[in-house]
Order: C-alpha cells, then sequence, then structure tokens
C-alpha cells in the first residue's frame, strides 16, 4: 500500500483549502457587493476553471512557474528554488483551478444575506469589519462549509493540471490520482482498486456528512 | 428649542431628492409622502446611509455631514437607533443576543436604558430565548425597537415600521409607540405613507413630494392648510385635535373627552379618565349649521367655530374645503350649494357638527 500519494493528496487539498479561503473571501465579498463594471470581467474569470480543460490550464501554469515565467522567475531568484515540478508549484496550480468551487458558494452566500443585515449591524454601532464578523460571516456558514468541502474534493480529483505542473515526482508531487494512472498503466490493478475504493469511499463519506450538516444549520435564510 | 438641520442633494436615474429643513430635535416628526416621494431616501440620509454630495447635517450641536468640509461621520459613529420596515433581526442569534447587539457596542458609561427596562417596555419577556424566525412579524417589530434602543440613541429613526404588519398587528405595535414615544426621550423621525397610523404620535410633519419637502411644520398646521387638502390624502385629511379623556358612558358604548371648554364623545376607548389621546377629525364628517338647532337632532358633538378661510372653488366637482378655527384649525368639507345658501364669509361664527370622530384604526388608509 502506498501512503505516500494519499498524504500529498491530503495534504494538497488542505494547503489549498485554506489559501482559496483566504484569497476567495474578499474576492467572494467584492463580487457580491459591488457595483462596478469590473464585476463581470472578474466573474468571468473566476468561472474560467470551469470550463477550461485543465491542459489549457496546466500549459499556462507550465509557462508562467517555469525557470523563466513570470511567477517562476521571480521566485526563482528571491527563495532560490523553482516553482515547477514542486509541491508549492502544485497548491498554486490547485489554488487557480479550484478558485470557483470557494469563491461562488461564498459569493452566493454573502448575496443572499445581502446588504441589508449588515446596515442593521453598522446602525447598531458595528465597524465595517466587526459587522462582517459578527454578522455576515455566521450568516454564510453554510456557504463556508460547501466551499471548504467542494474545494477540497476539487482539489482531490485534479489530475490534468497536476499532471502538467507537478509531473510526477514520488514525495514530492505524486498524488493520488496520478498513481492511480500509473498503477493503471502498470496493469496494477489490485493497488489501483485500493486507490480508486478508498477516494470513492472517502469523498462520499465526506459529502453525506456535509449535506446532514448543512440542514442542521440554524441558519434559514430562504 | 435643539433642532435637526438637513440639507440633501441626491441624483439617481429617474429620480432626485432635493431637501433644505429644519426641525425640532423633539417629539415625533412625521415624514410623509408616497411610495417614490423620496422619503426612505431622506431618512438614509439623516442615518449617514446614503451620502449626498454637498450634504450637509446638524444634530443639535453636532454636525454629522458637512460635504464642504469632507466631514462625514458614519453610521456606525451615529447615536442613532434604525429601525427597518423588515425588522433585520439577525437570524443567528437569539432575541435576547440581537437585543444586546447594539447594548454591547455601546460605551457603558454612555447607556442609558438596560435590557430590563425595554423588555419591560416592549414586553419581550417571553421571547427572549427564541430564533427571530420563530416570531410573528408585530414580535419581530417589537425586537427591532427594542434593540435601537439598547443602544442608548440620542435620535430614533423609524422607516415604515408598521408597513408590512397586517391590521391587526398595527394595532398591537401602536400602543408600544405611544408608550416609547412617552416613557422615553428621545426624538423620532418617522417615515410613512399611512397617516392615519401616526395620528396619535406626530408633532411635527413633513410632506413629501418627487423628492422635495412641500409642507414642514406643527402637524395641525400642516393638516389644515387648504392648498394641501388634496396631497395629504384621497379627500382632504382634515385634522387632529389633543383631548383628555373624561369619562366613559358604558351603556350607550361612549367615552366622553374633553376637547379645550367642549365635551365630545367618541366610540369607548380603554383608556383611564385623564388620558391624553389625539382626534382625528375628517373632514367629509364636519358639517356647518349657522346657530343653535331649533328641533332636536343626533349630533353629539358641536364645535362653536370662525370661518377662517375657504378653498380654492376652481376644481370641478360638487365639494369645497373649508377652514375653520375650533381654537386649533380644522378643515370641513361641504357642498358649494350649501356654501352659497349659507353665505358663508370668512369670520363668520357658525357651529361644527361633527358626525364622527375617527379613531386610528377607523381611517382610511392612503
Amino acid at each position: 500500500m502506498d501512503w505516500q500519494p494519499i498524504w500529498i493528496t491530503l495534504k494538497l487539498a488542505a494547503t489549498t483549502v485554506g489559501v482559496l479561503l483566504l484569497i476567495g473571501t474578499p474576492v467572494a465579498w467584492w463580487l457580491a457587493h459591488t457595483k462596478s463594471r469590473a464585476r463581470v470581467w472578474v466573474e468571468a474569470g473566476v468561472a474560467l476553471p470551469l470550463v477550461l480543460p485543465p491542459t489549457v490550464l496546466g500549459f499556462y501554469l507550465l509557462i508562467a512557474l517555469g525557470t523563466n515565467g513570470i511567477v517562476g522567475g521571480p521566485f526563482e531568484s528571491i527563495t532560490g528554488s523553482s516553482l515547477a515540478f514542486t509541491f508549492s508549484g502544485l497548491v498554486i496550480a490547485s489554488t487557480l483551478y479550484s478558485f470557483p468551487f470557494v469563491v461562488q458558494p461564498l459569493q452566493g452566500a454573502f448575496e443572499a444575506s445581502g446588504r441589508n443585515y449588515l446596515e442593521a449591524a453598522w446602525s447598531l454601532g458595528a465597524s465595517k469589519w466587526d459587522a462582517f464578523i459578527s454578522v455576515a460571516s455566521p450568516m454564510a456558514l453554510r456557504g463556508y462549509v460547501t466551499a471548504i468541502v467542494l474545494g477540497f474534493a476539487h482539489t482531490l480529483g485534479e489530475f490534468g493540471v497536476v499532471l502538467m505542473v507537478g509531473g510526477n515526482i514520488p514525495g514530492q508531487t505524486k498524488v493520488v490520482s496520478i498513481a492511480i494512472y500509473d498503477h493503471v498503466e502498470a496493469l496494477e490493478y489490485s493497488q489501483a482498486h485500493w486507490l480508486s475504493g478508498g477516494l470513492l469511499l472517502f469523498s462520499f463519506t465526506v459529502l453525506v456528512t456535509v449535506y446532514a450538516f448543512n440542514r442542521r444549520l440554524p441558519v434559514h435564510l430562504s | 428649542m435643539s433642532t435637526i438641520r438637513s440639507r440633501f442633494k441626491i441624483q439617481y436615474a429617474g429620480f432626485s431628492l432635493e431637501t433644505d429643513l429644519n426641525f425640532p430635535a423633539e417629539g415625533v416628526t412625521v415624514i410623509f409622502g408616497r411610495s417614490g416621494s423620496g422619503k426612505t431616501t431622506l431618512l438614509r440620509c439623516l442615518a449617514g446611509l446614503e451620502k449626498s454630495s454637498a450634504g450637509f447635517m446638524k444634530f443639535g450641536d453636532a454636525v454629522w455631514q458637512d460635504e464642504s468640509k469632507k466631514l462625514f461621520l458614519p453610521v456606525h459613529r451615529r447615536p442613532i437607533g434604525l429601525v427597518f420596515q423588515d425588522a433585520r433581526l439577525f437570524p443567528h442569534l437569539t432575541v435576547r443576543d440581537n437585543l444586546l447587539y447594539g447594548y454591547r457596542r455601546t460605551e457603558p458609561t454612555r447607556r442609558q436604558i438596560e435590557l430590563d427596562q425595554v423588555v419591560d417596555l416592549m414586553n419581550l419577556q417571553p421571547l427572549l430565548d427564541r430564533r427571530p424566525q420563530k416570531l410573528s412579524g408585530g414580535e419581530q417589530q417589537r425586537v427591532a425597537i427594542g434593540r435601537a434602543l439598547l443602544k442608548s440613541p440620542r435620535l430614533l429613526l423609524m422607516d415604515e415600521p408598521l408597513a408590512n404588519l397586517d391590521a391587526q398587528h398595527k394595532q398591537d405595535i401602536l400602543p408600544f409607540l405611544i408608550r416609547l414615544k412617552r416613557e422615553m426621550r428621545i426624538p423620532i423621525v418617522y417615515v410613512t405613507h399611512s397617516l392615519s397610523e401616526v395620528v396619535q404620535l406626530v408633532d411635527t410633519l413633513v410632506l413629501l413630494e418627487n423628492g422635495k419637502s412641500v409642507a414642514a411644520g406643527p402637524a395641525n398646521e400642516v393638516l389644515s392648510r387648504l392648498d394641501l387638502a388634496g396631497k395629504v390624502g384621497p379627500s382632504a385629511v382634515g385634522s387632529v385635535l389633543t383631548a383628555t379623556v373624561a369619562g366613559h358612558e358604558t351603556e350607550f358604548g361612549l367615552t366622553r373627552v374633553q376637547y379645550q371648554d367642549h365635551s365630545l364623545y367618541i366610540p369607548e376607548q380603554p383608556l383611564a379618565v385623564g388620558s391624553p389621546l389625539r382626534l382625528h377629525l375628517l373632514a367629509q364628517d364636519i358639517s356647518i349649521a349657522l346657530g343653535e338647532p331649533q328641533a332636536p337632532t343626533s349630533i353629539l358633538n358641536r364645535l362653536p367655530a370662525t370661518v377662517l378661510e375657504i378653498g380654492s372653488m376652481e376644481s370641478k366637482g360638487s365639494a369645497v374645503n373649508l377652514k375653520l378655527d375650533v381654537g386649533e384649525p380644522i378643515l370641513a368639507t361641504i357642498t358649494r350649494k350649501s356654501l352659497a345658501h349659507l353665505n358663508l364669509k370668512p369670520g363668520m361664527q357658525v357651529y361644527a357638527n361633527v358626525k364622527a370622530v375617527k379613531m386610528v384604526h377607523e381611517i382610511e388608509e392612503y
């Protein structure tokens, strides 16, 4: 049983979700509340990974993250290490790839609670940040749960982008989906069964837990 | 007297608001107008939720907005309480935590109202541990008012707080609003499109039309202005008199009230003798007689009056409005034929026969 790809996969998904929440929350907040004309452009940009073949995203990322790329170059000159074919590179790629899965549920949740409750909070003496923490965030709890689960699950299911950007380096960038591919290529069906069955069971359990939990949340807006 | 001075100018597509107002920072100021007249926008400007360029607002001596000096106090720094048409209670908090939301964000030294007081005033004890979603509309609105009060505001702004409630729940809330006005010394600005719900409350009336203030002043003066009659309601709405309960005649189902030197009878009210109340006289319910009746009459309520002014005759139709002085100005609608027949002129002494004194809930919605 090869535990290493499983460990790397979980670590990648958890890190990606963390980064996504940090970046995705302000983006989702902005999209939910802005009246700017730039909104449609940003929304379209966020949704791109949903429609693009992973290879397209992977291809551009490979170029950008490479030693001479616009991201990889500066990164290498500062840190001395490259981004392509590393775990860090994978995190960047996964973050972009799973971006809509985190931003969209959050945006929906922020839009559902709307400006009205914020106005009430402000009028009661809460600053904008206070109102975000004490009113908007708890009211968007369902959105957060959905965003975390979808972001995590979608990162688990990644294949094309990882293959393009991360290569297939055991112990560093070899995640479960690629390990399964390798096993099948090598006709090692029993190992492929273990990993595939495990991923299937895990994903299903997580989703059931979340849907059950979501039904019981105290905040029902609609 | 301390006043609320404001000047706002806001332009949206298809709508503009341009007001310059100065009203007392005490009692209840009602901003009245049709939907689309800009009354909610005006309230939002006062609250600091809308920022008008070239806007100015001063509460007493405190300047909250002066765009010429780039001064704008953000809404969360203003000592206001805000009650919305939809209660906007936070769904993730219990009633108790909703009530305390503003209280906890008010400096202890500035707190003037405690939870127990508000629970008592608004009768909230049975609701405290419940979730807002489980409350009726009227209960939600009571909690919302309590929540605003617990911030110890120096100005309470209410945006059609009864508009979403059915007639029964309106009746349930009104006594609380009357208590609020009597027991708390907080100036209230109250936006509504229904004068009937505020007859018991209003002191100052601001009439808005198409984003502009067409009249502002003591409610009685504004309501009895002949030139505004059509703007206040479908027919001349009439006037509001302040009276006191003098006694009950239960066998007839009547309450006797004292208005200046006169007794008037109204449908029995569940009020203690000595309580003040407002009487709403619809112009169409008042007829004119030139002297004491010769024969017995069924009319109970008669007030000696002086004709002050006769309304415009230009409008088509058979009716004309008169302005009478019965100690306070009131309006009466009579036919043009009667006007000619009685040969009424300003300055004449007449009797105003009041066919009915409407109480709040009987008045037609505008």
